[in-house]
This record gives C-alpha cells, sequence and structure tokens, in this order.
C-alpha cells in the first residue's frame, strides 16, 4: 500500500531504511523512525479500535504519552505485550502489532451495539446496571464485562526477555529534554554538576523539534543538536532518550523506564529489552512540558479529530499529513501554526477561531499567507462515522451561549487547540500542592517540598524567552548550591512570533434539538451527561467524580481530559476550578511493564542462593536438594530408584545402626567475645551460663520479650571470653540482631561483642554407634575417649594436619560430634570422613533422615518453636532458672502460660501402627462431635520411625502430660483423613539419653 | 524509599536498613519488681504518633549499628539521626 500522506520535504524519518510491519494482520509500511501512529496515518489510517464502554470508533488523537486512544497489542517473537501505545511505539522489521477492544474486527464491532444503548452506560454504570440480582454476578454480568472491556490480553507465557533495575545517584536530574531542559541541564553541567538529563521520546529537543524559532542565531533544532551532542560529551552528563521518570518517591528518589529494546525487531546481545533506574537526585528540576488541551463539541472522538499540536508534529518530525482538507479549531495562536504548517505544505487549511477579533504575529502571518480564518466560529459537530467527513459549524455569539449561521462543510480532519496544560504530575507525586494559575486556566506547581523545581511550560511559562531565561537560571542556582564553581554561562537570544490571549470558552453549547456526545475523557468514554449526572445525583468532591464517572483513570491519568473535566464541574457548580481543585496524581506518569518492575528477580534470582563448601561432593554423589531459607541443603542421597521415603530411611537406619554424616555447616555461628561475654549470656539464655567452665557446650534456649521461644542451640566456651553459639539455620540472622539490639541499646555497659561467624566454619555431624572409633581414625593425635571428651565436651584437634574443633553434641539423640573446619578445607574434611568412615559403613544422610531421627528422639525445632511456644509447651523448662532474670522471664508469669491444663509436646503412634499422620492434623477426642469440633492441639512433625518401623508424629496437646496414655484421633480435613492414634511420650527412642552418653 | 543517614556510614537507600519501632520505649531493669501493668505496657503497648517519632533503625546491611532517627511519620522528613549511644534532644 503506498503511503499517500507521506510528504517529500520534511520530516526527521530515515528515508533510506523502509520498514514493513503489520497491523491487524494486513501489510505496511513506514520509514525508520516512524511510530506506528505516524506510519498508520502515512498510510491513511485512521481507525485503530474501539472505544472502551460504547464500543465508538477510535483514531489518534495525540502523538506520544498523552495518547487516549490507540493502545494496541503488539506481538514479538511469539511474545504478546498488550498497551502498547501507537504514538510512542517505534516501527521495526516485523512488527505486529492489532487492535483491542474489538469484537469480531475493528471494522465491524458488535460491541458498538453499546453506543446505540447508550442510556444504558451512564456515569456510575458498573455500579449500577450490575448491582442485582448478586447471583448474575459470576454467570452474566463478569464474563459480559470482561469480553468487552479492557486493553489487551497479557500473555500468559513466561517473559524471556531480560529486565534489569540499575542505581544512580546525581546531583541533579532533569526530566525532559525541551528548551528549558536542554538550557538547564548545559547551564548545570558548566557549572560541573553530576547531571542526568531524561527523554522519554527518541529524539531530543521536545517542542524546538516542530516549532519556528531562534535561539542565537541558530534554528530551535540546531541549538538543541548543539547542547545535546556538548553534553553527551561530557564526564559529568548522563543523557538518555527513550527514558521516562515516571515516579517520583520520598527523599529526591526518582524512578526511570529507559526502553532499550523495544523499537528493535530483537533485543540486543547482552542489553536488557527495559532497564528501572532508581534515581537518588540532590535536585529535581522539572522540564515534563506540557500537553495541549482539547476543545469540547459534538463527536468530538470521531477518529480524525486530533490535537493541533499532534498534528504538527505529525508533520514536521514524521512528514506525515493527517488530513488533506484540514479544519483548524482554536481559542488560541497554536492553531495558527499548525495551520501554517499545512499551508507551507501545500494544504489549504481553514481556521475557526472562538475569539472576535485578536491580533498578534502569527495571526497576522497567516492571514499573510492566504489562509482562511474565520473568526467568532465554532465547530459544533463532527460527522462521520469512523472518520471525519464533514463538520457542522456555526458562529457563535459574543457571550459564548448562542450559535447561529449553522452550516456544514467538508473536511478529512479536525486540529483542536484548546490551550496548554503544564504536565505537573511528577511534581504533583513529590508532595508539591499546585496553584491554579488564572492566566493560563490551568494548574501549576507551587511550592516545592523536595528539593525539585518545575521549570518551562510545565510551570505555565509559555514563551521560549521566559523559558530559556528561567531555564538557565535555574540550572546554574541548583547546581551552584552543590559545586560553588561559580561557572555561569552566557544565555543566548531567542527570536520568537509573539502571540496574544487565550479565549476561556472550550465547551461548544449544543445546538437546540440536538444530543451529540461531548467527550471529555476519551479514554474512558466520560461526556458530558455523566458528569452532568453524576453531580445531579449528589456528588460532589472531585475525587468522588472521578471514581464514579471514572473520569481521568487508568492508562491515561486525565492528561488530556482532566482540566476539562474541572472546568466543566466548576461550571455547574457555579465554582472557579481552585475551589474545585483536582484529583491527585499517583505514579507512574505512564504505565511501566511487570517485567521492569521485577527486574532480573526472576526464579532462581528472586532470592540469593547460599551453598556449603561441600556443595559440590553432594551433587556428585545425587543428593536431591532442598530449599533452608537461602540454603541449598542434601535432602536424601539418591542410590538407584529410591524414593524420598526410602531414602531417608535408609539413610537415618544406618546412623542408628552405623554411623552417618551430614552437612550442617548452615547452621547459625556467632562469635561472642568480651569480659562480659558469660553475664551476657545469662541475660539472653533461660539457663544458666556463669558456672559453664572452658571447653564445655550447654544447650539454651532464648526467649523473646513475650516469653515465646525465639531460638534453641548449643554454646560452647572456647576460651575464659570467647563463645561460640550455634542457633537454627533459620534464625540466625534474627539472633544476631537480638543480640545487638541489647549490646547497643539496652546494656551498653556490657563489654562483649558479637559477629556472625556461620560462613567461617564447615560443618560436619558424625552421628552414630561407630562414629567415636571413625573419631579415633580421623584424629589419630587426640584423645577422643569418652573420659578425654564427654557428651558436651569441646576438643581443638588435628585432621590430618588442618586444625579442627570437635563439639560432642547431638541433634540425633545417638553418640555423636560435630566437627568444624575453615570453610576452605570443609570439603577435605568431608572426603576424609567418607574416605576414613568406609570400613563403619558410613553413609551421608540429608536433612529428611536428620527430621527422622530428632523426631523419635522428641528434639524440638523449628516446628515445635513456631512462635507459639513457650519453654514448657516443648518441655524445655527444665531449662528455665527460678533463680536469675533473663529476657522474657517476666511474661512467662502471664495466666495463660501457667494454666494447668496448658499445651505440651507428646508423642504420637496411629493405633494401626502403619498409617502416617498428615502435619498439621488437629488431634480431637472424638471424631464425630458437633462442628466445630474441640480441638486438643495439633500435630507439628511426622516420621516413619527406623527405631519402631511404624509411623511417628510429635504433637502440641493441650494438658498434654495427663493425655499420655489416651486413645484419641488425629483429623487432617485437607487429606480427609481420620487415624485413631494413642498420645505417648515424645521421648519415643531412648528416653533416658544414654547413647548420648556412651 | 527513605534516605537514612547513618551517624556511622553516611546516608544510605532504606533498603540496607531494618525498622525497629519506638526508641524512647526503656527497657526494665533486670531482677527489678514490676507490676503487671507496667510489663504489659512494655512488652506490647506502643504510641503511633502522627508526627515526629523517634524510632530505631538497624543498619543491617552497614554496619549493624542500631540507630536512632527522629522522622515525621506523614511526610516521611527525617529530622535527626543519633547513634544508639547518644543522648538524643
Ligand atoms: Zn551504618
Amino acid at each position: 500500500m503506498s503511503q499517500d500522506f507521506r510528504l517529500d520535504k520534511i520530516g526527521m524519518v530515515n528515508r533510506n531504511k523502509k520498514i514493513s510491519f503489520t497491523f491487524n494482520g494486513k501489510k505496511y509500511f513506514g520509514y525508520e523512525g516512524d511510530t506506528i501512529a505516524s506510519a498508520l496515518i502515512a498510510n491513511g489510517v485512521h481507525l485503530v479500535g474501539r472505544s472502551f464502554k460504547y464500543h465508538r470508533p477510535r483514531g489518534f488523537f495525540g502523538v506520544g504519552v498523552d495518547e487516549p486512544y490507540a493502545i494496541l497489542q503488539l506481538e514479538r517473537n511469539n511474545e504478546r505485550d498488550p498497551n502498547i501505545r501507537a504514538t510512542e511505539q517505534e516501527i521495526f522489521e516485523g512488527l505486529e502489532v492489532k487492535s483491542v477492544n474489538c469484537w469480531p474486527s475493528v471494522n465491524f464491532d458488535i460491541g458498538a451495539i453499546n453506543n446505540f444503548l447508550k442510556m444504558f452506560f451512564p456515569a456510575g454504570f458498573y455500579y449500577k446496571t450490575f448491582m442485582w440480582p448478586p447471583s448474575f454476578w459470576y454467570k452474566i454480568y463478569e464474563p459480559f464485562i470482561r469480553m468487552a472491556a479492557g486493553f489487551g490480553e497479557a500473555s500468559i507465557k513466561h517473559d524471556k526477555e531480560r529486565y534489569e533495575h540499575k542505581y544512580e545517584y546525581c546531583d541533579l536530574l532533569i526530566t525532559g529534554s525541551g528548551p528549558s531542559g536542554l538550557a538547564s541541564a548545559y547551564a548545570a553541567a558548566k557549572n560541573g554538576a553530576r547531571v542526568i538529563l531524561a527523554e522519554d521520546k527518541p529524539r531530543y529537543g521536545g517542542s524546538l523539534l516542530t516549532s519556528d524559532v531562534n535561539i542565537g542565531n541558530q534554528t530551535g533544532v540546531e541549538w538543541s543538536e548543539k547542547i545535546i551532542t556538548e553534553l553527551k560529551s561530557m564526564s559529568n552528563v548522563i543523557v538518555k532518550n527513550r527514558s521516562q521518570v515516571f515516579g517520583y518517591y520520598d527523599h529526591n528518589m526518582l524512578v526511570m523506564s529507559e526502553r532499550i529494546g523495544d523499537h528493535l525487531p530483537k533485543t540486543q546481545k547482552y542489553l536488557p529489552k527495559q532497564r528501572l533506574w532508581y534515581i537518588r537526585a540532590k535536585e529535581v528540576l522539572i522540564s515534563s512540558g506540557s500537553i495541549e488541551r482539547p476543545l469540547v463539541f459534538g463527536n468530538n472522538d470521531t477518529p480524525g479529530v486530533m490535537l493541533s499540536s499532534a498534528a504538527k508534529e505529525y508533520m514536521k518530525v514524521y512528514g506525515v499529513l493527517v488530513g488533506k482538507k484540514p479544519l483548524i479549531f482554536t481559542n488560541n495562536d497554536s492553531g495558527y501554526e499548525t495551520a501554517i504548517e499545512f499551508k507551507k505544505n501545500g494544504v489549504n487549511p481553514l481556521i475557526l477561531d472562538t475569539r472576535k477579533e485578536p491580533s498578534s504575529d502569527i495571526i497576522s502571518e497567516a492571514k499573510n499567507l492566504g489562509i482562511e480564518i474565520k473568526f467568532s466560529h465554532v465547530v459544533v459537530a463532527a460527522k462521520g462515522y469512523k472518520k471525519v467527513k464533514s463538520a457542522d459549524i456555526a458562529k457563535i455569539s459574543d457571550n459564548k451561549k448562542d450559535l447561529s449561521n449553522i452550516e456544514n462543510i467538508e473536511c478529512d480532519c479536525i486540529c483542536v487547540s484548546g490551550f496548554w496544560t503544564p504536565s505537573i504530575h511528577l511534581a504533583s507525586q513529590s508532595g508539591n500542592k499546585s496553584e491554579f494559575n488564572e492566566k493560563i486556566d490551568a494548574f501549576i506547581p507551587k511550592k516545592s517540598k523536595q528539593k525539585e523545581n518545575t521549570i518551562g511550560s510545565a510551570n505555565g511559562k509559555f514563551t521560549l524567552e521566559e523559558t530559556i531565561n528561567e531555564a538557565f537560571n535555574k540550572g546554574y542556582e541548583v547546581s551552584n548550591n552543590i559545586t560553588e564553581n561559580n561557572n555561569k554561562v552566557s544565555i543566548p537570544t531567542v527570536v520568537e512570533k509573539k502571540s496574544t490571549e487565550h479565549d476561556k470558552f472550550w465547551c461548544v453549547p449544543l445546538p437546540k434539538g440536538k444530543s451529540y456526545k461531548r467527550f471529555l475523557d476519551f479514554q474512558n468514554d466520560v461526556a458530558v451527561t455523566d458528569i452532568e449526572l453524576a453531580l445531579r445525583e449528589g456528588f460532589r468532591s472531585i475525587e468522588h467524580v472521578k471514581r464514579y464517572t471514572t473520569l481521568g483513570m487508568a492508562t491515561d491519568q486525565g492528561k488530556t481530559s482532566n482540566l476539562n473535566g474541572l472546568q466543566l464541574v466548576s461550571d455547574i457548580e457555579n465554582k472557579v476550578v481552585p475551589q474545585v481543585g483536582h484529583t491527585t496524581f499517583r505514579p507512574p506518569y505512564t504505565p511501566v511493564s511487570i517485567g521492569a518492575i521485577v527486574g532480573r528477580e526472576v526464579g532462581k534470582h528472586s532470592k540469593p542462593t547460599r551453598k556449603s563448601p561441600m556443595h559440590d561432593w553432594h551433587e556428585k554423589n545425587n543428593a536431591v536438594f532442598v530449599d533452608a531459607g537461602v540454603w541449598l541443603r542434601p535432602r536424601y542421597y539418591k542410590q538407584g530408584n529410591e524414593t524420598l521415603f526410602e531414602a531417608s530411611k535408609r539413610e537415618a537406619k544406618n546412623v542408628r545402626k552405623n554411623v552417618g554424616v551430614c552437612d550442617v555447616t548452615t547452621l547459625g555461628k556467632i562469635d561472642v567475645k568480651g569480659p562480659d561475654a558469660a553475664e551476657f549470656l545469662n541475660r539472653v539464655y533461660t539457663n544458666a551460663w556463669l558456672k559453664l567452665p572452658v571447653g564445655k557446650a550447654r544447650y539454651g534456649v532464648m526467649l523473646r520479650e513475650d516469653g515465646i521461644v525465639m531460638d534453641d542451640g548449643t554454646t560452647t566456651r572456647i576460651s575464659e571470653n570467647h563463645y561460640h553459639m550455634t542457633t537454627t539455620t533459620a534464625q540466625a540472622a534474627n539472633v544476631l540482631s537480638h543480640l545487638e539490639y541489647y549490646l547497643q541499646l539496652v546494656w551498653p555497659e556490657l563489654n562483649v561483642n558479637v559477629v556472625s561467624t556461620t560462613e567461617q566454619w564447615a560443618g560436619a555431624a558424625i552421628a552414630g554407634p561407630n562414629s567415636r572409633a571413625l573419631l579415633m581414625k580421623l584424629f589419630t593425635n587426640t584423645d577422643v575417649s569418652n573420659e578425654a571428651l564427654p557428651f558436651m565436651g569441646y576438643k581443638e584437634a588435628d585432621l590430618f594436619g588442618i586444625p579442627a574443633k570437635i563439639y560432642r553434641i547431638s541433634f540425633s539423640g545417638e553418640l555423636a560430634y560435630e566437627v568444624n573446619v575453615e570453610s576452605d578445607y570443609g570439603n577435605f574434611m568431608w572426603e576424609k570422613i567418607i574416605e576414613v568412615g568406609k570400613e563403619f559403613q558410613i553413609q551421608p544422610y540429608g536433612t529428611e533422615a536428620l527430621s527422622t531421627l530428632r523426631i523419635e528422639m522428641g528434639h524440638v525445632a523449628g516446628s515445635e518453636l513456631d512462635g507459639r511456644t513457650i519453654p514448657h509447651d516443648a518441655s524445655l523448662e527444665g531449662l528455665v532458672s527460678k533463680k536469675k532474670d533473663f529476657i522474657g522471664k517476666r511474661s512467662l508469669g502471664r495466666s495463660a502460660f501457667i494454666k494447668p491444663d496448658r499445651e505440651k509436646i507428646v508423642g504420637v503412634v496411629p493405633l494401626d501402627k502403619t498409617t502416617s499422620i498428615p502435619e498439621g492434623s488437629y488431634i480431637v477426642k472424638d471424631p464425630k462431635a458437633k462442628l466445630p469440633n474441640p480441638k486438643l492441639g495439633h500435630v507439628s512433625a511426622s516420621c516413619w520411625s527406623v527405631e519402631y518401623d511404624n509411623p511417628f508424629s510429635l504433637a502440641i496437646i493441650k494438658d498434654g502430660k495427663n493425655m499420655i496414655g489416651q486413645k484419641l484421633f488425629a483429623m487432617s480435613p485437607l487429606k480427609n483423613k481420620t487415624i485413631p492414634v494413642e498420645i505417648v511420650s515424645s521421648h519415643y527412642v531412648d528416653p533416658e539419653g544414654k547413647r548420648v552418653r556412651a | 524509599m527513605l534516605y537514612i543517614f547513618c551517624p556511622h556510614c553516611g546516608s544510605r537507600s532504606q533498603n540496607e536498613f531494618v525498622y525497629g519501632g519506638d526508641a524512647t520505649v526503656k527497657r526494665p531493669e533486670l531482677n527489678k519488681e514490676i507490676s503487671d501493668q507496667d510489663w504489659d505496657n512494655f512488652v506490647y503497648l506502643r504510641k503511633s504518633p502522627r508526627g515526629k517519632h523517634l524510632e530505631l533503625w538497624h543498619h543491617i546491611s552497614g554496619c549493624r549499628q542500631w540507630i536512632k532517627v527522629e522522622r515525621d511519620t506523614s511526610t516521611h522528613e527525617i529530622f535527626k539521626t543519633y547513634k544508639a549511644d547518644e543522648l538524643t534532644e
């Protein structure tokens, strides 16, 4: 298809590179540098979608972030990307896009029937229409809304693209590279400040790309190119295009989304598709410019009605005509610039100016060029369904109330200009309360709350001279507060055409007997009548009107609709706009892809992975790993076709019978040092610590201040003032913070230091009746006899030349030792243990066997110490000192904690000795009792006892001690199981603890 | 994201810190008789003021020091930060 609307001589696209793409399955051509919008318009395509509510035909309204209509769905490398603005997405070879919101096709849309049923879709229609009966919701209303509404379909596939996050610091962040952004960046950079200049479009220059001005004897485009080139060459400046600063957060943290690969057929090697920048800026200059305001008239949503500034940009940047019979409808001088541009390109426009007798340089120029102008004229209604074909125009009375001389004239586009609205979104996000400026009928930022200033047209400065002066001065002033270089560059002279005042008129009255729809919010289909209805129904607060009518919601965030909506509310309420106020702007300013927000934190990268020094060995020996916090631990070592159950049983049995070795590197380890270390431990743990001799370990329990068990573990006195504390894997970090809290804030007088040594030591637990025999062969120079190294003893030893520490402690309930060496020797130690242990039938065991061993011994772990248990519940009351005070002691006297029938840990065995009890099951007296069945407690951990070869569980139940011997039931509603059980002691194996002392 | 001045390290982003609650709470002395009510107040009761609030932050991914931060809970403005043992105004 030929590009009938492409101009030959102007535009900035690359004519040497033709690009083909498809829209709704049809192939089109454009040039490198085109957006989907400019390329489609060049091909004469204006119908791109259907509106949200009434499914009216939709075309293009803007040229950038302001676009409310042309939201398409992109297909790329078999990936789907919904919510793409056609005015922003650049085309690339092979791009495939399609319309959304229309079914079965954009040309024949069944939903358009809504347009004829519009009496059913007034303001608040969601709340009214779909209210009753409630049973209709899932079956009728919801599917209907889902099919009819929404902006595209999200892909359900994993996104294979790469997204990155980057953190950056700067003196000055400048958002937007229009004249004010360029000038302030230049002034600040020359003054030595570290500057980041962000531009959301591919091209720098903002309004300079399309305006007919002169700066320092150069055209606007030349000047902006010169400044950008120089800024890029400076080491203290980062310049980024295709980068939208979309959020302004606390303490001058701004977030910017950089689109690196979106305009390319395929993301480049080593580059992400998008990068999210977290920028902490000392100062921010908001130079986000302004967006042209629509004028409101009948059927002003017809494709072909668009902003006049957009029409100008399509011509000057893309070399594309939005129409060949343009009607310019304006209340200010900006429309004339567009008209002049049409004229220069050989197209004759007609200007309708709402003003009576305005005069200015630019109006004279239009007159001199022979452009036809009708003053005191308005567009009453656009005609044409899928594209503007003509317009009803009329003369308007001086009081702007009455229409006369209505006539129909032919046209193929209507370019509207209702003056300009500063983009104050970022300033508003920063907490800046805006103020209404009567001169420009719009809000501008007021007092800065954070370190920000708004400059240029975003600050309501609509002449280039004001803008350039303000920007140079602000750039210098703000940077000088930081650098104090006092290096001021001279401000260039500016030549521009003078314009005159705009007309405050913005909404064309309906002619008698006509009921055209006049739209305010083009994205959400909010018309004048909707606002009127909302107000009639009693909605007053602008925030309520917004939610009720959906004005200014969704991805558009009221960029084009906001002020006209406020104007209307003010007019009806007989208020002025500042009294009505505006709704709060919230981040993001433009939509951000979920991928960019997530960044690299996907899958395995969502958290760090910690591995023990023996990890490679485990891997080589068929370990099946399990996540333990951020650690990867062997769950079991698979032999042949073994299942988890079979393998863990084999491993546990071997510990009970021979000897096993388990990697316990992940245990938290904390060095506690200092002359007051003993006193400190005595306050931290519930039991007594002052008399622990050097070379001895002790098991300890620590509480939170509310009496709940926080953690348990053994701590060994290495020397007079040095203790080696161990914590559970899960609580290691919390325990360290807890200790630091008490040392730094509560008892700073204690002379103690704590430091984590978890990663410094590799640990191996050697457990089983053969463990001492093995140790004797591992540590040939050390006496490891029961007398020399008794239960809870500690020794430093020599492991084939490597210094090692032996702790005689046991979690499995067997004769056991824990050997620690410096991490780098971990693998050496492990291999030696396996090698030397062969003759003792050693086998490595994983966490599953470890659990089995501790459960049948009745040793508590995380599943019992679950943040709800006090020492008594876990049968640890023997460790609670009655004599001394410690953290949490005072809470143990609370009435609930000293009830006679307080929960206690017990053992549970199924009566049939075969049915495993699901963890989490309830223990009840009568499984058939009326619901809710009174619950005695719950099963905290289950295993297959290798000692007795039947299932065994631990449970924490009410009055547990007196329940032993009773026959009760374990119920698991989740697994739909009811199992008759007998309550036994939690110390199922070796209750006297003979083995550990053997 | 807040930008917190650690008196030991300098200004750092909030994600290096962990919040630690009201800094004005004082733990009752050890081995001292204390009423149920006073103990309950210490363990559970916290004020949640709108406005100025002296709070603890733990510079967990930095120097691992607990610091005190005077912050406005509604605007997030940080007025001053103190070392753990420093007297607050
Ligand atoms: Zn610090």
